[in-house]
């Protein structure tokens, strides 16, 4: 059971083949035999989820209407407040810390009856490419236990491409979703921007970040979507407008007459060998499908890693101000005579990994007087021409595209102590983030010199995240029956204890 | 040597700068939905977003804008079509984020000015304060450090935080320099704050007190020498909670400038602290090496957008300015500008003009509040406006007296039973059997009662001793019960024994 996707699932559960309970347990048991290796999650909530699975059994045995993905359960990224259940954001500033409220996303999994099996491993704060930055020690990718699942939501990514989740909900600040999904070869989106709530949703870059799904299809994934999104007034950035019909797009699959843009600046040179071949024989599927590709030009985006790296760092200075010991968290160094200053300072210093200080170091400089103008200011100028660049390019397409990430999944430890590299994974991924439109990542194929994953972009109009599904779905039917199945099926079997 | 205040004024000119902080009276925070009730336990009116818990996110009090568009308007400003607010970055325990949000180089309101009249040697005289901006912001939580000589964070043994006042909607006033008041400046910042006060309170966007600190002045004073072009330096007391104390403040660095000045010293610019007691100012922070507080705009945050329309909405709903309205009442009811003043001061125009406005003779009603009514307020120490009697209740008891159904004497009576809560003023002369005695002939038989009674002291009236007329009178008025109009019976009683 816990091999089929989340849409069966759904429909075995309506139907009374499999309780809740039941398949929540085989979650459990497959995270007990396989979580020792990929390490995705951070806490299992074992009691709160089979109370939330036999709740919903219940309502279902009592015959109330059900949500459509009532009693599936799902992992969520540990940077969501879920009431009474330790979040960490990754940090050990935040070590034991239960938040006395719930995020509005997790409201509205627990209205839809979602099980939420527990948190998952993260880059502490959402700062990373590879899961590596955790307070808590890496996640592992399924595909290769050496290497690493992407990141930041690498736990989300690598528990449902493991199959300890077939749901998992991450966030994408530069690329946190599309990225880690690429790379452990399953399906993320991040949505546009203002389009799920991100009240609770610890910030780490509060104008770039964004929760989305996780899933094995792009129906799978498109279901989730509809339960998280819409508007929320205790977020001032949240768009009160319908949430897009991305499952009815991601059933009808369709690219016959859309057109399909080729980012000009996001391919070629910097992109494995492997990474490019899969996204041109995806390009030739969609043509042979009926779309139209056209090449696009987007110039402003070669600046946009450079404007990533002082609006997310400035934004973050500023959001982990609050983490000071004074009200909840980590507190050392509270010793017999010792300042409030002393005691903040302490702590920070022992809470926060390096990634974090680095950046927190680099916008603290970046707001300082007299140089505000030269960073912060050029960053956000720089944030509309890729804003213009893109406008334009969607006049020309409906949707663009490129490959997720340059390379596939890159060895532990490969890049850890080369921020440069790493951050420029990201490239491809960080565009989407500053213009606040939508972006999904879907599974092309194995690149022939490694046999790992690679990710297919998709890119839609902010609140057309619909056409990503649309794309998806097509692209995802033609390489599905190319393959006779899922990639996810070619993954290698994790024997669990070993 | 030290200059005396005459000389000072003399030889330099004072340049102000007012900057107000106004707490709003909205009944929830700036960014959510706690109440913002004065004096509630510690921490009880809290919730993830003030605590700035992680996740937690603002959203702006609709109801805030308003308000301080209002203020922008009645202080003459032009509202922005598009402001933004700022994080103001700084550690201090008792801000939860580590930032204020606060509008740093977009306000809401900007360019306008405040007109304020004072008396001058030469009669009075008005001054213009332009305002630079209006701006909206949170407050902090409040500290208490506990053990420690100074009352400040440094030295004391532990601190003590209640956020419930962390997120308060606070708006700040800003005037531009304020240069040319010369020796009149204490009392062009007290006429400035005491107009802008009044002005708030007529828009009813706050409590306006002082003592409470929901009107708090901060003032920049500097010096420059008669004929200078550059600006002195200045210095910032903070803690000026009364209109008294900002004339006592800037009168007080006036002169601790110019003693630094006239020996050769430097000030520094500074933050000061007043101190109510002393009158004087001590120093605070040091603001030589300004803090920089990394402001950006808040991304948790939408720009603020009045629709014009909206902005004209609430134009139309401005009540008249305090001062053209105390200028109009004062003319209308001719009032003497001492007995005026008493009546601001004592803050019964409302009550008043609303007992005007029900038909009562402006004079009386001011009597009767400003007097009889205003004692028994203070003798229960409370406000008037909470007392149990109306404008209209004070209406109906000068009209009583008027058709002569009550003495003045009667009526004090009367306002006792209202205040007590026994009913209306017609209510509490039925039931406590209140009356005038008008019928002559029961008077006439209290008279003649009265002089068989004293009959030496009436012998010595009918021989025209009247001042021992006053002591039948006030027999008479014994024997009535003191319902009988005391005039009447004088005039009875002197025709009764021949005078």
């Amino acid at each position: 059971m816990i091999f089929k996707n989340a849409a069966d699932m759904a429909q075995a559960l309506a139907a009374q083949e499999v309780s809740s309970v039941e398949l929540t347990q085989a979650h459990l048991d497959r995270i007990a035999a396989v979580d020792g290796d990929v390490k995705a999650f951070l806490h299992v909530d074992q009691q709160g989820a089979l109370a939330q699975a036999a709740a919903v059994d219940a309502d279902r045995a009592s015959g109330k209407a059900m949500s459509p993905l009532a009693g599936v359960p799902l992992a969520l990224k540990d940077v969501l407040a879920q009431k009474g259940v330790p979040t960490t954001a990754g940090s050990k500033i935040l070590q034991g810390w239960k938040p006395p409220y719930d995020s509005t996303v997790v409201s509205k999994l627990k209205d839809a009856g979602v099980v939420i099996l527990g948190k998952t491993n993260m880059d502490e704060f959402a700062m990373g490419s590879s899961t590596e930055n955790s307070g808590y020690g890496p996640t592992f990718n399924p595909w290769d236990l050496t290497r690493t699942p992407g990141g930041s939501s690498g736990g989300s990514a690598a528990a449902v491409s493991a199959f300890e989740a077939p749901l998992a909900i991450g966030s994408d600040t530069g690329g946190s979703i599309r990225q880690p999904a690429a790379l452990t070869g399953i399906v993320g989106v991040r949505p546009t921007y203002g389009a799920v709530s991100r009240y609770g949703l610890i910030a780490y870059s509060s104008s770039l970040d964004q929760a989305g799904p996780f899933g094995r299809t792009v129906l799978d994934t498109a279901m989730l979507h509809e339960v998280m999104a819409g508007y929320d007034a205790h977020d001032a950035t949240s768009i009160n407008a319908p949430v897009p019909a991305v499952v009815a797009a991601a059933k009808s699959g369709n690219v016959k007459g859309m057109k399909i843009g080729v980012i000009k600046q996001l391919q070629g040179e910097g992109y494995q060998k492997g990474v490019q071949t899969r996204f041109t024989e995806s390009l030739e599927l969609l043509a042979s499908l009926g779309a139209e590709i056209v090449e696009v030009d987007c110039p402003s985006f070669e600046f946009a890693l450079a404007a990533y790296y002082l609006i997310a760092p400035s934004e973050c200075s500023s959001n982990l101000a609050r983490f000071d010991a004074m009200r909840y968290g980590l507190r050392t160094g509270d010793v017999d005579g010792a300042s409030a200053e002393a005691v903040m300072a302490a702590t920070r210093d022992a809470g926060f990994g390096r990634e974090v200080k680095r950046r927190i170091i680099l916008g603290t400089y970046a707001l300082s007087s007299g140089y505000y103008d030269a960073y912060y200011g050029s960053a956000q100028k720089i944030r509309t021409l890729i804003i213009e660049d893109y406008a334009k390019a969607f006049t020309k397409a409906d949707v663009l595209v490129s490959p997720t990430a340059p390379t596939t999944a890159y060895k532990i430890g490969e890049k850890v102590d080369d921020p440069m590299a790493m951050y420029l994974g990201d490239v491809a991924t960080i565009p989407v983030n500053l213009a606040g439109i939508c972006g999904m990542s879907l599974p092309a194929g194995l690149a022939e010199e490694d046999n790992l994953p690679v990710g297919f972009q998709i890119m839609a109009p902010a609140m057309q995240d619909q056409r990503l599904y649309q794309a998806g779905a097509a692209l995802e039917a033609a390489l599905s029956s190319k393959w006779g199945g899922n990639l996810i099926t070619k993954a290698p079997a994790l024997t669990g204890g070993k | 040597m030290a200059l005396n205040y005459e000389q000072l004024v003399a030889k330099y000119d004072p340049v102000l700068g007012l900057e107000v902080h106004v707490e709003l009276n909205t009944e929830s925070k700036m960014f959510c939905s706690c109440s913002t009730t004065f004096g509630a336990q510690p921490n009880t009116q809290t919730c993830p977003v003030c605590l700035a818990l992680p996740g937690a996110l603002p959203v702006v009090n609709e109801k805030a804008i308003e308000s301080t568009i209002k203020i922008g308007l009645a202080l003459n400003c032009s509202i922005a079509p598009y402001s933004r607010f700022a994080r103001k970055n700084y550690f201090y325990p008792d801000m939860p984020k580590n930032f204020q949000i606060s509008q740093y180089d977009e306000p809401i309101c900007f360019d306008g000015y405040v007109d304020v009249e004072i008396d001058t040697d030469e009669g009075p005289q008005q001054f213009r304060i332009e305002v630079e901006r209006v701006h909206m912001e949170e407050d902090t939580g409040k500290s208490l450090h506990v053990g420690g000589a100074t009352g400040r964070i440094h030295g004391a043994d532990y601190s003590l935080l209640d956020y419930n006042r962390a997120g308060i909607p606070l708006v700040e006033i800003v005037t531009k320099i304020v240069p040319g008041t010369g020796k009149y400046a204490p009392e062009v910042a007290k006429a400035y704050v005491a107009e802008l006060r009044d002005i708030l309170r007529g828009l009813g966007v706050s409590d306006v007190k002082m003592e409470q600190g929901s009107l708090r002045c901060d003032a920049n004073v500097s010096l420059m020498l008669k004929g200078a072009t550059e600006l002195g330096t200045r210095s910032e007391t903070k803690n000026v909670n009364s209109l008294r104390s900002v004339e006592r403040a800037i009168r007080g660095e006036m002169l601790r400038h110019a003693e630094i000045l006239e020996t050769g010293g430097k000030v520094k610019q500074e933050t000061r602290h007043f101190q109510e007691d002393t009158g004087l100012t001590r120093s605070g922070r040091s603001k030589e090496q300004a803090e920089d507080y990394r402001y950006f705009p808040d991304p948790d945050l939408v720009p603020v957008t009045p629709a014009a329309s909206w902005i004209e909405e609430l134009r139309a709903t401005l009540p008249e300015r305090p001062s053209i309205r105390r200028k109009r009442l004062q003319e209308q009811w001719a009032v003497p500008d001492k007995e005026f003043a008493a009546m601001v001061n004592a803050d019964v125009l409302d009550i008043v003009e609303a007992t005007v406005l029900l038909g009562a003779d402006p004079t009386k009603a001011r009597t009767w509040w400003l007097g009889e009514i205003s004692r028994i307020a203070n003798d229960q120490g409370v406000d008037i406006k909470e007392l149990f009697i109306t404008p209209s209740d004070v209406a109906e008891l000068i009209s009583l007296v008027a058709s002569g159904d009550l003495t003045d004497k009667l009526a004090r009576q009367v306002v006792e039973g209202v205040v007590a809560g026994e009913g209306k003023p017609s209510e509490v002369v039925a039931k406590r059997g209140i009356k005038v005695v008008n019928d002559d002939g029961a008077l006439m038989a209290a008279i003649e009662k009265v002089c068989a009674e004293q009959a030496e002291t009436a012998e010595k009236v009918r021989a025209g001793h009247l001042p021992a007329a006053g002591a039948l009178i006030g027999a008479v008025m014994k024997e009535t019960k003191g319902q009988a109009d005391a005039a009447r019976v004088r005039e009875l009683l002197l025709g009764h024994l021949g005078q």
